[in-house]
């Protein structure tokens, strides 16, 4: 059944959902793994500083790297046990590179350090409320991570109309938002209440896709008035956080500007049940429901601690790495096609697919056909940003709004001609991010240059203690420090809003 | 691609590969070109099959020039929808030379100069047509008479060694040329229209031709291998544009019917206009560029030198499609 009073988004695929493989089964609570490794960064952000040293006994939810600047995030131990190391291990992602991470050997009791949640939220300052939030490492879980606690500020900076809670699984094979309602429906109604509290949104909205009728009969019965339950059309992808707000509000999020310019905040299901969790209990993000489907013997979701091997999770299902097959990180339209099943599991990790068969027809030219553009939700032209991409004209890029693309995949989806065309727009955003990069720093250099002539011709001038005429060239550099200053905030915001919730479909 | 491209999301992937939608225009262009050869004789058929025939081996030996790989381009079906189109626009009776010349300046100069498939500016076709209309103007004059065609062996004797020495009275002038001649020469339309080449609606037997471009159209449109819009601008602004001049003075203007069923208006609206790589790739852009090419196409019917103007609008638009492309590129999503 699908509510009334809905609107569209431009573009759109039906896919194949393929959820039937995964949704059936209750969720396994997978075992202690050998070994847990950690990441130090989970998210999007600066990684979190290590406080504990190779050989320190931790317990479970205890912090071993704490935040490291706003936009960042502490982490917990998902399990006690020994610290191992504290080195470079291979995390999610495409090139198989390795990062920061944090070693524990489990010693198998898996207990719990010290938590205490908040008795009444509800009395408590909606500011405290996102502290905890915060220090429970809480980020987008539906595959952007970003840290929680940012978008709930601007809630607090900014009246908030609606809360969105995204239960939209859009992406084919994925169902982990699925199960986790139909097993936790409690905690995410709680969990809801709560970010509900945190930023004091006149509107709560819980969206779910029209093929989950168990989960929204779970839902119905722990849902007063305070929380409407509106069930949506099975669009990719429509669990976008742009596509949703459109298609529940009518509303169009700014192009380069954020849902909360509109006096909207989306949170996915999964950071709701984790809210519900931190300030109920005083439990850490430390597990995640994963989807584990595709060609493997028994494809069910698990109940995961953060840091358990890929492997580890695969081999619950009953599959061994064979190889020839992929390993999709995400889902089928938007996830990492990953080396190895080496890398860990972290908060964003949604879904472990393995695809036996990949497209792999050979890439023909454009022949300009205009289905790429017919399915776009951004309503961007493929065609042209492919072409511009090609030729890097960045200038045409820009004025066709590259920035706006999700990197759904919908255009590729349907090219006849097979062109990876999302993989053309990353390659062209990173250049263009580097480009920007490198302007900023070479105002940086400058600042640092201007600012030493400055010092030496102070000293030079406290040396010679002559003439006190220098007045005219200070206010010169004053002027041109400033302009910088300036130039440089302006650079810091436009990264702000590229790197902002881009990207982010099946989240928030 | 390249071994990173290959491993880039989607990992998923549902379309028609461009073979396969080329292979449909062919499809939906068959019973059309059948019934011309019913109409018009085996000359129809004979030039599909040289044009073809001519754009393949053209096509390989321009791949092997540029060092493409050649099982992947050589039958992507593409160079046989520009030859078959090329070869429904001239006559039956085209001496097999012009028929080469025109597969060779398509296939060479207005494709793979350019840089080969989807990167051509001009419709190669239509740009191939021009080309042979004005180099040959005499031989591309003359047509059969519908229904009153010259046998197998005869076809062949005139397209091997062409129409000079070959007096039968079976060549004509297409309806839209009889009727340029009879206006030109201030007849009244009711007057020309007394010409045996005239049936109850357009050219005699050939009125029906249209049809059948018309279903293949339509079917192709319904697989969403055109798309509906573009077809539907051009032929609903040349009837406007008819109609309005057929009001105003019906004795020196066309029918509006009649623009529709003459000449290639139909063809072009489904099979040559629709061609995605030189036209306009926006939604309103192809509505413009269908609109351009059919205001133009009348115009130079109308008053122009030449007959039927479909393809010098073709051109004239393609020239403007990267304009208008930059013009009227929709509004992204948030946009103010
Ligand atoms: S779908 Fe592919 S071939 Fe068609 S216009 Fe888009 S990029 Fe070009
Ligand atoms: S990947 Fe980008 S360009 Fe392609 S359909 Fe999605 S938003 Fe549009």
């Amino acid at each position: 059944m699908i509510s009334e009073g809905l609107h569209r988004f431009p573009g759109g695929l039906k896919l194949p959902t393929e959820k039937g493989l995964s949704n059936g089964h209750e969720s396994l609570i997978t075992p202690l793994p050998d070994e847990i490794i950690l990441p130090l960064k989970q998210h999007v952000g600066h990684p979190a500083e290590p406080v504990i040293s190779i050989g320190d006994n931790v317990y479970k939810g205890q912090v071993i790297a704490r935040a490291n600047g706003y936009v960042s995030l502490p982490v917990h131990a998902s399990t006690s046990g020994k610290i191992r190391d504290i080195g470079l291990y291979a995390v999610p992602d495409a090139l198989g590179l390795k990062a920061p991470c944090i070693k524990i050997e489990p010693d198998g009791l898996d207990s719990w350090c010290d938590i205490q949640g908040v008795g009444d939220f509800a009395s408590m300052d909606p500011l405290t409320l996102q502290h905890v939030i915060r220090d429970a490492g809480i980020s987008g879980m539906g595959g952007a991570a970003f840290p929680a606690h940012v978008k709930l500020k601007e809630g607090t900076q900014t009246e908030v109309n609606v809360l969105i809670i995204n239960a939209v699984e859009c992406e084919p094979f994925i169902t982990c938002d699925d199960r986790l309602i139909r097993e936790k429906p409690g905690y995410i109604v709680a969990g809801t209440r709560m970010i509900r509290h945190a930023v004091q949104a006149r509107r709560c909205i819980i969206a779910i896709e029209e093929d989950m009728p168990e989960a929204r009969d779970a839902l119905l019965p722990l849902l007063d008035d305070d929380i409407e339950l509106i069930t949506v059309p099975t669009i990719y992808p429509q669990g976008g956080e742009k596509q949703l707000i459109r298609v529940l509000t009518g509303l169009d999020v700014p192009s380069n500007g954020l849902p909360i310019d509109i006096g909207i905040i989306m949170h996915n299901v999964a950071t709701a049940a984790a809210t519900y969790r931190a300030v109920h209990r005083g439990e850490p993000l430390i597990s995640r429901y994963v989807t584990v489907t595709g060609h493997v013997p028994s494809p069910r979701n698990l109940q995961v601690l953060l840091g358990t091997p890929v492997r580890h999770c695969a081999n619950q299902c009953g599959y061994q790495e064979r190889s020839g097959d992929s390993i999709i990180l995400g889902g089928a339209m938007m996830g990492t096609l990953v080396r190895n099943m080496h890398m860990p599991v972290i908060k964003s990790t949604h879904c472990i697919l393995v695809k036996r068969v990949l497209n792999r027809a050979p890439e023909m030219p454009c022949i300009r056909c205009g289905r790429c553009s017919d399915v776009c939700p951004a309503r961007l032209l493929p065609q042209q940003l492919y072409w511009y991409a090609r030729s890097q004209d960045q200038d045409r890029l820009r004025k066709h709004h590259l920035f706006e693309c999700i990197e759904c995949g919908c255009c590729s989806y349907v090219c006849p001609s097979n062109i990876p065309l999302v993989h053309y727009y990353r390659v062209a955003k990173n250049k263009i991010n580097q480009h920007e990069k490198s302007l900023f720093d070479a105002m940086q250099a400058r600042q640092r240059y201007l600012t030493r002539k400055e010092r030496l011709a102070r000293e030079a001038e406290l040396q010679s203690e002559k003439r006190p005429d220098t007045e005219a060239t200070k206010t010169e550099t004053q002027d041109k420090k400033a302009y910088i200053r300036e130039a440089v905030k302006r650079g810091r915001t436009r990264r702000r809003k590229n790197h902002g919730h881009k990207g982010d479909v099946s989240d928030e | 691609m390249n071994s990173s491209s290959a491993f880039s999301s989607p990992h998923i992937h549902q379309a028609p590969s461009v073979q396969q939608v080329m292979c449909q225009v062919i499809l939906a262009l068959v019973p059309g070109i059948l019934f011309s050869t019913w109409i018009y004789g085996w000359g129809v058929l004979i030039q599909c099959f040289l044009a073809v025939l001519f754009a393949q081996v053209l096509e390989a030996i321009m791949l092997r020039l540029r060092k493409q790989p050649l099982q992947l381009f050589l039958f992507d079906g593409s160079a046989v929808v520009t030859a078959l189109l090329f070869a429904l626009c001239i006559t039956p009776y085209t001496p097999w030379w012009i028929n080469l010349v025109g597969m060779a300046f398509a296939i060479s100069i207005a494709k793979h100069c350019y840089g080969g498939l989807g990167q051509n500016i001009f419709n190669p076709a239509m740009a191939a047509y021009i080309f042979v209309l004005l180099c040959f103007p005499l031989e591309l004059s003359l047509h059969p008479a519908a229904g009153h065609y010259p046998g197998l062996r005869d076809t062949l004797e005139i397209i091997a060694f062409g129409i000079q020495g070959y007096s039968d009275g079976v060549s004509g002038a297409t309806v839209l040329a009889t009727l340029k001649t009879g206006l030109d020469g201030m007849g009244m339309i009711s007057e020309i229209r007394t010409s045996p080449v005239f049936g109850q609606l357009a050219g005699k037997g050939s009125e029906w031709i249209p049809v059948f471009w018309l279903a293949g159209g339509i079917w192709l449109a319904y697989q969403k291998i055109i798309k509906w819009q573009v077809p539907a601008a051009f032929l609903a602004v040349l009837f406007v544009i008819s109609l309005i001049f057929y009001w105003y003075d019906d004795s020196h203007y066309i029918s509006p019917l009649f623009t529709l069923l003459a000449g290639g208006s139909m063809l072009a609206a489904f099979f040559i206009i629709t061609e995605p790589v030189s036209s306009s790739t926006t939604p309103a852009g192809r509505i413009i560029f269908a609109s351009g090419v059919a205001i133009i196409a009348y115009v130079i019917r109308t008053w122009g030198n030449y007959p039927d103007g479909v393809a010098f609008a073709v051109l004239l638009m393609n020239f403007s499609a990267p304009i208008i492309d930059r013009l009227t590129r929709p509004k992204v999503v948030g946009e103010t």
